[in-house]
């Protein structure tokens, strides 16, 4: 597997992605430049955490146009593996690889520990995981709150395309266990395709005991298995 | 001819706008009881070149639908063009 980590200006997990492949995995990454043209053959292609141009305007829609991702939605399109995580996420959803928006916390910026429940195990993030696994892994965001309108989202749901949820301790979407108002208490999605998928908590800073929580190993561990499948 | 262009950007009705409701329980805990409710938005003022002032506002109606304006959860109007 070789995955090419999006570096735009602002980003700041991109060495934590790094980290999670490289040091973790023992799989090969590369750094792309947001105004590179190449994706110098990556099978797997991140959009890592961070504040991109600021979160000016909104977060991600400046960085939706950067070069590199025209390049990152036709790999999308063909078929291959994008992954949106926090900014990268709402990236994903501002350039329309995503449906939905991420808007403003109902609550402000929320840094904490949470928890998130895996929906489904058919997609190239949760392919290694249990159904129904509660893993904890951190977040850090001030605009985490999934919203689509009611009928869209009943579409999402029958298509198998939430893939995490945020539960309390007994594994069930509560409002307490609801960071920043997402609706239905929704962390991840994938596309219709199932091949492009975003999530606001932060798997690559939960990849080993040291860091709080090694929970996040088993969706690296995913991507793995699915790019070898 | 130069133009300003000034837009406006809003949260669309009935989507949750925290920093709106923020705002309109201080108006209340201020005393202004009588605000019903507030919604916090964006206001950008454009300066463009154009033929017409018609097109001006054609042009940055074009930029909101692209990029000023995220067509999920926001709507925007233009609030005035001005020749400058």
């Amino acid at each position: 597997m070789k995955v090419g980590i999006v570096q735009f200006p602002g980003s700041n997990c991109d060495e934590d992605a790094w980290f999670a492949v490289v040091d973790q995995l023992h799989e090969q990454a590369v750094m792309l430049w947001h105004k590179d043209h190449d994706l110098q053959g990556a099978d797997v292609i991140v959009l890592p955490g961070g504040f991109s141009h600021g979160d000016y305007l909104r977060a991600g829609a400046i960085a939706r146009f950067s070069p590199i991702m025209q390049q990152v939605a036709a790999h999308a399109e063909r078929g291959g593996v994008v992954i949106g995580i926090c900014n990268g996420f709402q990236i994903a959803c501002e350039a329309q690889l995503l449906p939905g928006a991420l808007l403003r916390n109902n609550v402000g910026y929320r840094s904490l520990s949470v928890t998130i429940r895996v929906e489904r195990t058919d997609s190239p993030m949760t392919a290694a995981a249990p159904i129904g696994a509660c893993l904890t892994m951190p977040i850090a965001h001030g605009e985490g709150r999934f919203t689509m309108s009611e009928a869209e989202l009943d579409r999402l749901e029958g298509d198998g395309q939430v893939l995490f949820r945020y539960v309390n301790a007994d594994g069930q979407p509560t409002p307490d266990a609801n960071p920043n108002g997402s609706m239905r208490n929704i962390a991840g999605i994938c596309n219709a395709g199932r091949n492009v998928v975003g999530l606001m908590p932060h798997p690559e800073r939960a990849m080993e005991p040291l860091l709080g929580s090694s929970d996040g190993r088993v969706l690296f561990e995913s991507l793995l298995a699915a790019a070898n499948a | 001819m130069t133009f300003r262009v000034a837009v406006h950007v809003l949260p669309r009705r009935g989507i949750l706008d925290p920093q709106g409701k923020a705002v309109c329980d201080a108006l209340h805990s201020l005393g202004f009881a009588q605000v019903a409710d507030v919604h916090v938005g964006r206001h950008l003022v454009i300066e463009t070149t154009a033929e017409s002032a018609a097109a001006a506002s054609a042009s940055v109606t074009a930029m909101c639908q692209k990029l000023l304006a995220n067509p999920v959860t926001e709507d925007f109007s233009i609030a005035s063009v001005e020749s400058t």
